[in-house]
């Protein structure tokens, strides 16, 4: 049971920090082979953002932040539920859909080759290209030598 | 007497469609966009988010292009945008450990483990206005070689270093559930987390006088940057309807912990105290103003003397937001003639008072 809520956990936070541009294109034709109804239609509001005062004392209010979510039903009988930052309404309704269709096990297999998987790539490589930019700023500090030797 | 003053609808629309003209400026010059306020103009976006309290450059850039470029009536535009959507969810706190780094210094330990980074910073440039700027469509060369992957280091924080020797004193969890200034404005004596929330929203013009005012010896704490980090962070929530947490997304954050001065606590052990501060984006100096006055609030806790502005906690709270602060100051532009007109007659009443009296001492 943990793990298939830890692997739900994973796609959608996934799914969550896609691209939108991409997400749309990569899913676009598995999404055609099923009906769904929309129970939440996108929905756009906001979440507080909470922190802890050095990180580990007292939780605080740092703000809020702009959020959509969604819910969605599909043919197979899933519910796919989508909770994404921004206020991106065909983000919040695709990332719901696909949440529905990675529940079934056949329609799930397909989604996580065709979609999951390449965005998950392609975070990793942003992600990659990042710590190569900040690596580079890196200080090696070294000492000079001084008197004679 | 109460007079209704009507009239001026017609002027008022002409100076809205003049403000409309004046900020698109001439129409030889093509029209600035959103995108591009919110690529080329990152660091305005960030603080009118921070200040605005609401996470999302889009709109932030969108308030900035149309305030003309004015912050402060960009985050009053943005604070007014935010009271129109519901709040669903309260995030689980953010972990700044987990924090994929883009800038990382200490100034207490020069070799720290995860080491010292600098990312993208002002620090270190000269302050010469750069004419190449001028020249358009040059895009910076990039020459950044191909660093080797290094075997990652975990970036240990500072204060976890002096908190494992017992030289600082712990921030320490006792669940309580934080304030929300948004809902129950302050009451005074405050909690320190209605005082955080109060400071991320406040003004980074105020908190900085009101920090650099600590270092001149108005509520001296003895500051160190401990550490700065900038970054990107996960955020999650937990759906009633789901039971688990889920990922929304990550937001960029800066966050700067002061390592302060030392002093002789309750139990009679000797530790450096601290300050924090945090805010949305890239925001390094308003970080490091609100940890210094985070620390100087602290004062009371620390049975410090307090006779400074900055220790002085409803005066800062009350005085450090911009946009009830603008506000207050601009109704003076509100009619005022009935008030003036009262004014006016006591004064001529005082003066004619006064004459006559001297006309009688005279004769």
């Amino acid at each position: 049971m943990n793990t298939a809520i830890e692997q739900r956990q994973h796609w959608m936070s996934v799914l969550a920090k896609a691209p939108v541009d991409e997400l749309l294109g990569l899913s676009e034709d598995a999404i055609k082979e099923v009906s769904f109804d929309v129970i939440r239609a996108p929905e756009v509001g906001l979440t507080q953002v909470r922190a802890r005062m050095g990180n580990k004392g007292e939780r605080f209010n740092l703000g809020d932040m702009t959020l959509t979510r969604c819910v969605v039903r599909s043919s197979l009988d899933t519910l796919g539920y989508s909770y994404i930052a921004g206020r991106h309404k065909d983000h919040a309704l695709r990332a719901a859909q696909l949440d529905a269709l990675l529940q079934d096990p056949q329609m799930g297999e397909v989604i996580m080759d065709r979609v999951v998987r390449p965005i998950e790539t392609l975070l990793l490589e942003a992600e990659a290209k990042k710590r190569r930019e900040t690596d580079a700023t890196r200080v090696d500090f070294f000492t000079l030598v001084r008197g004679e030797d | 007497m109460y007079v209704a003053v009507k009239g001026g609808e017609k002027a008022i629309r002409a100076a809205h469609e003049l403000l409309a003209r004046r900020r698109r400026g001439s129409e030889e010059q093509p029209e600035l966009a959103v995108a591009q306020i919110e690529e080329q103009l990152s660091l305005a976006v960030d603080r009118v988010m921070t200040e605005g309290s609401v996470y999302d450059p889009e709109l932030a850039a969108l308030a900035i292009k149309q305030a003309a470029g004015d912050l402060v009536e960009a985050i009053f535009l943005l604070r007014a945008y935010r009271t129109t959507l519901n709040r669903f969810y309260s995030s689980e706190p953010i972990d700044t450990d987990a924090m994929q780094v883009e800038r990382r210094i200490s100034a207490t330990y020069k070799d720290l483990p995860g080491g010292q980074v600098l990312g993208s910073t002002f620090d270190y440039t000269h302050r010469l206005l750069d004419f190449a700027l001028l020249a358009e469509g040059e895009a910076a060369e990039s020459n950044t070689e191909e660093v080797e992957e290094r075997v990652e280091e975990s970036m240990v924080r500072v204060s976890q270093l002096l908190e494992q020797e017992g030289l600082m004193v712990h921030e320490t969890d006792t669940e309580s559930e934080p304030a929300d200034i948004t809902r129950d404005p302050p009451t005074y004596p405050s909690d320190r987390s209605a005082r955080m929330q109060a400071l991320v929203r406040g003004d980074e013009g105020f908190l900085l006088a009101l920090g650099y005012s600590t270092q001149r010896g108005y509520g001296r704490n003895h500051p160190f940057a401990g550490e700065i980090r900038i970054g990107e962070v996960d955020v999650s929530i937990v759906p009633e309807e789901l039971g688990f947490e889920v990922e929304i997304g990550s937001i960029q954050v800066s966050e700067c912990e002061m390592v302060n001065g030392f002093t002789r606590l309750e139990d009679g052990e000797v530790k450096f105290t601290r300050g924090y501060g945090l805010g949305f984006g890239q925001c390094e100096r308003k970080v490091m103003s609100m940890a210094l006055v985070d620390r100087a609030l602290q004062a009371d806790k620390y049975d410090e003397e307090i006779k400074s502005p900055a220790q002085q906690e409803e005066f800062v709270l009350s005085h450090c937001d911009n946009v009830e602060a603008a506000g207050f100051v601009s109704h003076l532009k509100l009619p005022h003639y009935v008030d003036f007109q009262s004014e006016l007659e006591l004064i001529r009443r005082i003066r004619k008072a006064e004459a006559a009296a001297q006309e009688e001492d005279q004769s």
